[in-house]
């Protein structure tokens, strides 16, 4: 009876056999058109939105690498630019205390000669007016010496006798 | 590393059909003798029979046949037993269906048999077989039985589960992340299309993505039903595993290419030993669904004796303090078994992508190579 039963295990029953086909064809395709198809569909969505999302994250991460290294290159373009705008205003200050000290040097001679010649002048006029103020003064003097010297007789034969002394008629 | 796999797998399937084609004879040749008198015997000799059973059954004394009751337990039955035994047991009748060469279609109740005690409409039920006692007509058993049940519901539990979850990536949208029964069976469905299909099928596997779902998810979910203790051994009913592996076949075989084919006609070989190489392959190509078919139903069904054997073993000893060894090993093999329903699915599934990958390969091993190489320099 035991080997029977246990005959019946490797004998395939032809109702189970029956059902198992109906049921398994059924199953996949209803799981098929209903659950397989709409999961799987999604899954590959997913998968592609997940791929998709990764390499517009990885090109973000460039752009802005990008963007940085642009960055970068402007700051030091700027930074040039800054230096360059330094430099040339330092020079532009040079150049213009330099031509300011010229022009004050070329003044200040320009006034100190006029000065010069101004004193010159002055100084020339100053002696005129005192060779004039002395030959005044001398002819007053003179004048009263003379009128001192000619007030009397004696004086102005005494004054003959010297000059005459003093003409010697040789 | 894959080559020795295979090589171990097609020497292992090659052991279990020998194995197979051995005690199927010799169970032929044995058990064809006791059916004559029961299939020509009157209704009495087999109520007799039974009767006799459950009054050793209930004999305290007697000693426990636990062979029938392990092999009883692991075999489909027309009435879904709940517990018990012999006339207290509880037990759900499920519907007869027969159809009968000059009866007709019959649909009845199981209940109507009494458990094999009574016959009904001139049918009777000996060894869970519904037997006619007419001997002209020949009856075609399409019972909805214990393993078809268990089959029904669990079909309809994948559709309504996988069609809800089909449903939350409608409602969800695709961007959000899975939640509930979503997150745990993604990863499942992904891990078949992926790792099971596009691993062993390459390019163009998508097409078969469904058939290796369905079988995966069919057999995971009966495989884990028969370990519950009430549950039927579906997995483990070389008919329903027959079902599966033809299907694999048909598939395998309508999707072969000129490749597989020429490669089983035509093989790569001295013409004088073609008459030799030809048959093999041709048997080849059955031999792989039927090691599919062996291997389900043997592992499935081994594991469900071990834990009843080692059930027995309290019976056969008559000791109570057997139980915790027995128990104790029972754990270890349900454990086991856990780890084998999930096993089984997986080299059932990963096998069929196999043989599919292989019928639908665009080379072969010698030359093909070679040419997509010239087509790759040539591109270049």
């Amino acid at each position: 009876m035991n080997l029977f039963i246990s005959a019946s295990l490797i004998e395939p029953a032809v109702g189970l056999i029956f059902w198992t086909t109906i049921t398994f064809i059924l199953l996949l395709i209803l799981l098929g058109k209903f659950a397989w198809k709409p999961i799987l569909n999604a899954i590959k969505t997913r998968e592609e939105g997940i791929e998709k999302a990764l390499a517009s994250a990885e090109s973000a991460l460039n752009d802005m690498r990008e963007l940085r290294a642009n960055n970068d290159k402007i700051l030091a373009e700027a930074r040039n630019e800054r230096d360059a705008l330094i430099k040339e205003a330092r020079d532009a200050k040079d150049a213009i205390i330099n031509e300011a000290k010229s022009k004050a040097q070329k003044d200040a001679d320009r006034i100190l000669a006029t000065a010069r010649e101004q004193i010159i002048n002055e100084k020339n006029a100053a002696v005129t007016e005192l060779k004039n103020q002395v030959a005044t003064l001398s002819i007053e003097i003179a004048e009263k010496i003379l009128r001192s010297e000619l007030s009397s007789d004696e004086k102005q034969k005494a004054l003959v006798n010297n000059l005459m002394k003093d003409v010697n008629l040789n | 590393m894959t080559s020795e796999i295979s090589t171990y797998k097609r020497f292992s399937s090659i052991c279990f059909v020998i194995f197979a084609l051995f005690i199927s004879l010799s169970f032929d040749l044995n058990a064809s003798e006791p059916i004559e008198p029961e299939t020509h015997g009157t209704v009495s000799d087999s109520s007799h029979a039974a009767g006799a059973h459950a009054a050793k059954a209930h004999d305290p004394n007697a000693p426990v046949d636990i062979t029938s009751i392990a092999l009883e337990h692991v075999a489909d039955s027309h009435s879904w037993h709940l517990w018990g035994e012999g006339h207290d047991a509880v037990a759900l009748p499920l519907p007869i269906i027969l159809y009968s060469s000059t009866k007709g279609l019959q649909v009845f109740s199981s209940g109507r048999f009494e458990h094999g005690h009574a016959s009904y409409n001139g049918y009777s039920l000996v060894e869970e077989k519904v037997i006619s006692e007419d001997p002209t007509e020949s009856i075609f058993d399409i019972s909805i039985t214990k393993n078809v049940t268990q089959m029904l519901f669990s079909a309809i539990l994948l559709f309504f589960l996988f069609t809800s979850i089909a449903k939350s990536y409608k409602t969800q949208g695709v961007t959000s992340a899975p939640k509930g029964k979503q997150s745990f069976f993604e990863p499942l469905i992904t891990f078949v299309r992926d790792d099971i299909a596009k691993g062993n099928i390459g390019h163009g596997s998508d097409k078969y993505v469904p058939y290796l779902l369905t079988v995966f998810f069919m057999i995971l979910v009966n495989n884990v039903f028969g370990m519950i203790p009430i549950g039927a051994n579906l997995t483990g009913n070389i008919a329903f595993t027959l079902v599966l592996s033809v299907a694999t076949l048909i598939i395998t075989n309508i999707n072969g290419n000129k490749n597989y084919w020429s490669h089983i006609f035509l093989p790569h070989a001295p013409k004088a030993i073609w008459p030799i190489l030809i048959p093999i392959e041709i048997v080849g190509i059955l031999t792989k669904p039927f090691a599919l078919m062996i291997r389900l139903f043997a592992n499935m069904t081994a594991g469900h004796i071990i834990v009843i054997s080692l059930v027995g073993l309290i019976f056969v000893f008559k000791s109570i303090y057997i139980a915790p060894v027995s128990v104790a090993f029972a754990l270890f093999i349900d454990v086991l078994e856990c780890l084998v329903a999930f096993l089984q699915a997986y080299v059932f599934t990963m096998l069929t992508a196999l043989f599919i990958g292989s019928a639908v390969a665009d080379h072969n091993e010698d030359g093909g190579h070679n040419d997509d190489d010239e087509k790759l320099v040539v591109k270049h």
